[in-house]
């Protein structure tokens, strides 16, 4: 710790920490562009300008950039100095000079980082008298607009999108005062996290396209603290209402998971809360098929009736963990089914059974990023948790900032580092089917089928307990792992194979017995799938289809079974059987049940997600939704009442997490603050800012009286801008990120403990399962001994499930954004089998004696005698067997160069 | 004493009477320095040596060489390369002799960065060209063919166990690749913007190692050291700054060119004798002493010695040496323009002061040149003067060097800027000549 003076009062800070870091950590107001607190410092933009005196008499001082200068015990700086402070305002007039006066329609207006350091200093009378450079813009494809006059040259955007990200397609082009910053001709950005350049962009070169294309004033945006749907890292988001529609996702802080930056799949795959197939009330479907609306409570009563008849009740992994519940608590436990894959619930049940057995950690993404060794074994995270692999990205940034230690650089001097470190690298091996987006980084990289894999992974167990290593993938993965102080095993559920969980799980056992600091990441598929499988199931999904196939009733809870299972064991069980089903898309199953009823989303609701990490986090309604919509488990409590049951009597959200608490994991209730809190004022927590405009003109065209705000009963927020939003409360309940002269995203720093740090009312979420990382537990036999691997011989190929983060995802793909970015059908074939075959790339190929074709795309990595199969896209994993022989069909014509070819492999 | 004696860097230019051959340069006793380095001396020693003889960077900066060799002989012994790297990226408006050199003596840069790499026990050498340099290119590349023939560059340089591969880049073209961190970025690959310092580059420079980048004037003078010793160079300064200096003049003068001078030759000697005086009818008004990135200096400074110290203490500095000259004929506010305009356009775009100051800079004078100034104009330019040339408000050190005419312009010539503002034209004639 050091003392540092700033503007004569001191203060403890960290020592050897940039000084902007420190003076911002003490909430004190200091205008920069260039540096971010995930990016480091670079001194591009010179705004940080500070006076830094020599001793304690120096009272003239020199005029210093706070990003660049490290923090020293008995530092004495001023802030408010009159020379830093004109110099602070002249870097903005400079910037002035060919900064457009668009502001009032600049898709930023309103939150726009270089607004409000413009007011900051206080510049604000124009001197220059030239004309203004001006730039011809770029198409950067469907998730993010380009306005380069607006650009101020900080060179974040580059920074982020290629240094911190690993993208390949955006640059800084030309010099002096025409830098232009875009690809190197139009087309799609490629990288996945693209859209955190909205965010990262301190003003509005870059923007969210399909926000622009909706365009609202941000300060009249409605926001709740929420989680993102997209997969199972549960990162924390702000969806934005306007006029009842989701406008916009932004990035919620989360210090130990998402912290800063969201992938594109979390940002713009939220907007089928607003498509058009959204199912607004209860029917029933009549003789002729149609379904007649207008009387839910006939729907209702409908639904009451089969109750007594033992119906099946079918959850759902992307349902809420307390909707779940609540089906389960209907039709009991005996009846109940996760919704889930039999194969992917196995796996589920073995990853939680792991974890309980403990032996290793669960690591937070913000202990990945300090792994300083990898292995990823089977789940191609690029695609089924793209924040994690932002993670372990920055986790081969390891030793770059130990040889700068070893050289004097500070860890925060980013181009110091990194220009030092060059292309050192901690170990990162990857083992997967085919390729994938980190193979750029990764040390070495292996292919194999599943079996493979197992027993790749089975090896390296046993590598590290005899160290007796030769010169293979094998040995290089288990030397690393044993030589690192805290090694990372990620492995997931995408390949469906509990073998291959229980060897990553050996790998991670055997590493701890060597006291080392072992970390296990286990990435399920969907945002709740341990939810459900901690909820358990009493009939598994084939076995519930197969009874439906006899007849019955089921409830369906937010779950298309055409995405689970072959489309002819669905189709048998729906017509065999009545499907009661509540969901908030018109999806394949919905259509052809029986009676339906409209289920809120995740925007329109308040409830819980479990993570990869079992870690429950709470999600609040962020507005009201429309006509008969309401939370699922509201209908299932309406059937219930209706019934006779009284013990569903679950007046809210709050008793219904309660009584979830009392017979699952208590835990539950210590989430979030219940309806009733209020802060030390007696005052609700505000959806709306202050700045927000209008209200009373909103429905002025219908009545001029302006209508009476909704009260929320079932949270601890208003749906009004009344009450506070300090930044200390509880890091559960933060709507929005908002600080008097910190319009934009930047205000963050206000709301944490220091800059980049915990949130000061502490991180969202609790872990319903603590993993005991000094568990005795035995590393276990290896499963299965010596097995047979073959890729099944005479011509076949083996089917193996490839996941896009564009494509693979079941709700997202009904965001409009994310399906222009979702391609065509495809498969995967490996070199050697497409010359085999001669298959070409863009070729078209089907089963053998099959009728549907796909396009056939060379993966360099894919192992030969497999064939991938994206889900999501070609059912074939599901309607096809495990194994199967190709024909060519020579009348294919290939997909036309969609955007959505760009991000796709192969 | 002998030519070469009085004339470390071109003497024996002098004596062929145009350009030295690999045959001329070990005729006149060439790669001998070498020689006695590599065989005789330890790399301890070397360094010893041209720390002893105080040898300054020719560069502009003036940083002692000895020392420069220190620090990355000091460095920790980590496995891996050092670097070391000769700047030949003479870029500097008005500056011209290291071409010379290059062009008509080769060798001696070859011979002096053997040495030096020897010193740091660097086994890789770059020069980085610049890349308009096609002549020096041509002979540069020749001459180090020649020398790995004879076993002065290669596996084993001179039969010993020291190995040394030299290589030319040719730059792509951009004044700030002359920064040294800036050329590293650019002979790396990477966009030619300067780095922050620290970390310095004997600490880590080239591909994060530690590198030694002198200017080819510096590496010329270090032969000579090794063959006549430390005090032989000392002697030669006729201040307190060793040995010789290639002076140049670039102006309305009788006999514009390039000398080999003892340093501390005062400006008049140079421009009276050497360039043989003002061209009939025109007066010496400023003098840019050492590029385009100097203040100017004025007839009160004329007799001052040309060394790093007095230059620095008359409120300029000595930099490349060669000078450019304004004569009365002149306008500085046209001139500040035409220099400002190369300052904006090889701005690297890094930092906002230089991007975005350095153009408006220029913008106030083409205004006050084309007559259209106004009041208040001259006090902006004085703040821009300050803000980008203050010192650490900038990246880096270019937009301070654009800086230094301009503010001195100010200075010395403020009623010129005053009377274009005032009447509305510029009362200088064009053309004449």
């Amino acid at each position: 710790m050091a003392i540092l003076s700033i503007d004569g009062v001191d203060y403890e800070v960290e020592e050897g920490e940039n000084l902007l870091h420190a003076v911002l950590s003490q909430k004190i107001d200091l205008p920069y562009f260039c540096w971010h607190p995930s990016l480091g410092s670079v001194g591009a933009c010179r705004q940080c300008a500070v006076i830094e005196y020599a001793g304690p008499d120096d009272d003239r001082g020199r005029l210093q950039m706070a990003c660049m200068t490290s923090v020293s015990d008995g530092m004495r700086v001023s802030v408010s100095a009159q020379h830093a402070a004109n110099f602070r305002s002249s870097v903005i007039e400079w910037l002035m000079e060919n900064h457009p006066h668009d502001c009032p329609v600049c898709e930023e207006g309103g939150e726009c980082h270089l607004q409000d350091m413009t007011v900051m200093t206080g510049h604000s009378m124009r001197r220059f008298r030239g004309r203004k450079r001006t730039w011809r813009n770029q198409d950067l494809g469907p998730f993010i607009g380009h306005e380069m006059n607006r650009c101020i040259t900080c060179y974040r955007c580059v920074r982020f999108y290629g240094d911190y990200a690993g993208g390949k397609d955006l640059a800084a082009f030309g010099s002096r005062g025409r830098m232009f910053f875009g690809r190197f001709e139009n087309g799609t950005l490629e990288s996945e996290f693209a859209g955190n350049l909205v965010e990262v962009c301190p003003t509005g070169v870059f923007t969210d396209k399909p926000f622009s294309t909706f365009y609202t004033r941000k300060w009249d945006l409605q926001t709740a603290p929420s989680i993102c749907p997209g997969c199972s890292v549960g990162c924390n988001t702000f969806p934005s209402e306007r006029y009842g529609k989701l406008r916009r996702i932004t990035n919620r802080y989360h210090g130990e998971l998402n912290r800063y930056f969201l992938c594109d799949r979390g940002r713009f795959g939220s907007h089928y809360v607003n498509h058009e197939t959204r199912v607004l009330n209860a029917g029933i479907s009549n003789a002729e098929g149609v379904f007649e609306f207008g009387d839910p409570k006939k729907v209702v009563n409908r639904m009451a009736s089969k109750l007594s008849t033992g119906a099946i009740g079918i959850g759902s992994p992307r349902a809420s963990f307390e909707a779940n519940f609540a089906l389960r608590q209907l039709v009991g436990l005996e009846n109940y089914c996760a919704g889930i894959k039999d194969e992917e619930f196995s796996v589920l049940k073995e990853s939680i059974e792991t974890m309980r057995q403990g032996g290793f950690s669960v690591p937070t993404l913000e202990q990945v990023e300090q792994c300083d060794a990898s292995f990823i074994l089977g789940e191609d995270i690029s695609n089924t948790a793209p924040r994690l692999a932002l993670a372990v990205r920055q986790a081969t940034r390891l030793v770059s900032y130990e040889l700068a230690g070893d050289a004097g650089i500070p860890v925060w001097q980013d181009a110091g580092v990194r220009g030092h470190a060059q292309h050192s690298r901690n170990p990162l091996y990857i083992a997967t089917p085919a390729s994938t987006r980190l193979d750029d980084i990764a040390t070495k990289n292996s292919s194999g089928s599943v079996a493979q894999l197992v027993e790749l992974a089975n090896s390296i167990a046993d590598l590290v307990e005899s160290e007796a290593y030769g010169d293979d993938f094998a040995s290089s993965v288990a030397k690393s792992l044993v030589e690192a102080k805290a090694p990372l095993i990620v492995t997931g559920s995408s390949l469906e194979s509990v073998e291959l969980i229980r060897a990553a799980a050996r790998i991670a056992k055997a590493l701890q017995r060597r006291d080392g600091e072992s970390q296990l990441a286990i990435v399920p598929s969907e945002v709740n799938s341990f939810g459900s499988a901690l909820l358990d199931q009493g009939v598994s999904l084939s076995h519930a289809l197969s009874r439906l196939e006899s007849g019955g009733t089921v409830i369906v809870l937010e779950n298309d079974l055409y995405t689970r299972t072959a489309a002819d064991v669905v189709d048998r069980a729906m017509s065999a059987s009545e499907f009661i089903t509540i969901d908030s898309l018109e999806t394949p199953t919905m259509a052809k049940s029986k009676c339906v009823f409209p289920a809120a989303t995740y925007a329109e609701q308040t409830g819980t997600f479990v993570n990869y990490e079992l870690r429950a986090q709470r999600y609040f309604q962020v507005f009201e939704p429309t006509g008969e919509v309401q939370p699922s488990w509201k209908w299932l409590v309406a059937a219930a009442l209706e019934s006779g049951r009284n013990d569903m009597a679950w007046s809210s959200q709050d008793a219904l997490a309660r009584a979830c608490a009392e017979s699952t994991f208590p835990q539950i209730e210590r989430i979030a603050p219940p309806a009733e809190f209020r802060l030390a004022d007696g005052s609700k927590i505000p959806r709306q800012t202050h700045r927000y405009s209008g209200r009373t003109a909103m429905n002025a065209d219908v009545d001029v009286h302006e209508p009476k705000t909704s009260v929320d009963t079932e949270s601890p927020f208003s749906y009004s801008m009344e009450g506070l939003n300090p930044g200390d409360q509880n890091g559960a309940t933060i709507p929005y990120s908002w600080s008097p002269g910190w319009n934009s995203n930047q205000s963050v720093f206000k709301f944490q403990q220091e800059v980049g740090g915990r949130l000061a009312g502490g991180d969202p979420g609790v872990r319903l399962v603590e993993v005991s990382r000094t568990c005795s537990a035995d590393v276990a036999k290896r499963v299965p001994e010596n097995a047979p691997v073959s890729n099944g011989g005479n011509g076949s190929l083996e089917l193996v499930p490839v996941h896009l983060v564009f494509g693979s995802d079941e709700l997202s793909r009904y965001s409009w954004p994310i399906a222009k970015r979702t391609p065509a059908p495809f498969v995967l074939l490996s070199e050697t089998d497409a010359e085999r075959l001669g298959l070409q790339s863009g070729m078209g190929v089907r089963v053998k004696n099959g009728t549907v074709s796909v396009e056939v795309r060379i993966d360099e990595r894919l192992a030969s005698g497999l064939l991938g199969v994206p889900k999501g896209l070609v059912d074939w994993m599901e309607s096809q067997p495990s194994h199967v022989e190709l024909d060519r069909d020579p009348d294919f014509v290939p997909p036309s160069e969609l955007e959505a070819n760009v991000i796709a492999r192969g | 004493m002998s030519i070469q004696e009085t004339k470390p860097l071109i003497g024996r230019v002098e004596e062929i009477g145009g350009r030295v051959s690999l045959t001329d340069y070990e005729s006149g006793g060439g790669y001998g320095g070498a020689r006695r380095a590599l065989t005789e001396m330890s790399p301890e020693e070397v360094i010893d040596l041209v720390r002893e003889s105080d040898l300054k960077g020719r560069g502009g900066a003036g940083f002692p060489t000895g020392m420069k060799w220190g620090f990355a002989k000091d460095e920790p012994p980590t496995p891996g390369a050092k670097y070391l790297v000769c700047n030949a990226d003479e870029m500097e408006p008005g500056t011209f002799k290291d071409r010379y050199l290059m062009e008509y003596n080769p060798h001696i840069l070859i011979e002096g960065m053997i040495i030096g790499a020897y010193a740091i026990q660097a086994d890789r050498a770059y020069v980085f060209l610049r890349g308009e340099y096609h002549e020096p290119y041509k002979q540069l590349t020749k001459a180090i063919q020649e020398a790995q023939g004879r076993g002065y560059l290669g596996p084993s340089v001179l039969g010993s166990d020291f190995s040394l591969d030299l290589r030319v880049h040719l730059s792509g073209g951009r004044y700030i690749c002359g920064e040294e961190t800036a050329l590293l970025n650019a002979l790396e690959g990477k966009r030619g913007q300067p780095r922050s310092k620290p970390p310095y580059p004997p600490a880590s420079g080239a591909w994060g190692r530690p590198t030694i980048v002198n200017n080819v004037e510096t590496f010329c003078n270090v032969p000579a050291i090794l063959r006549y010793g430390a005090q032989w160079y000392k002697d030669l300064g006729l201040t307190e700054d060793s040995g010789t200096k290639l002076f140049g003049v670039s102006g309305r003068v009788n006999k514009p060119g390039l000398w080999e001078l003892p340093m501390g030759t005062p400006i008049r000697e140079i421009v009276d004798t050497h360039a043989a005086g003002m061209r009939n009818g025109y007066k010496l008004r400023g003098v840019l002493p050492g590029g385009a990135s100097t203040d100017f200096l004025v007839e009160e400074h004329f007799d001052l010695p040309m060394d790093y110290k007095t230059i620095q203490s008359a409120g300029s500095r000595m930099g490349t040496g060669t000078m450019i000259l304004m004569d009365d004929s002149i306008c500085p506010v046209d001139m500040c323009r035409n220099l400002e305009h190369f300052f904006a356009q090889e701005s690297c775009g890094f930092c906002t002061p230089c991007r975005e100051g350095i153009p408006w800079v220029e913008e106030l004078l083409a205004e006050i040149e084309n007559g259209t100034g106004c009041e208040g104009d001259l006090e902006i330019l004085d703040q821009q003067a300050a803000y980008i040339g203050g010192p650490g408000n900038t990246f880096c050190l270019h937009a301070p060097g654009a800086m230094e005419p301009l503010q001195s312009a100010l200075k010395y010539f403020r009623e010129d800027f005053e009377e274009h503002i005032r009447t509305g034209k510029c009362p200088y004639q064009r053309g004449r000549s």
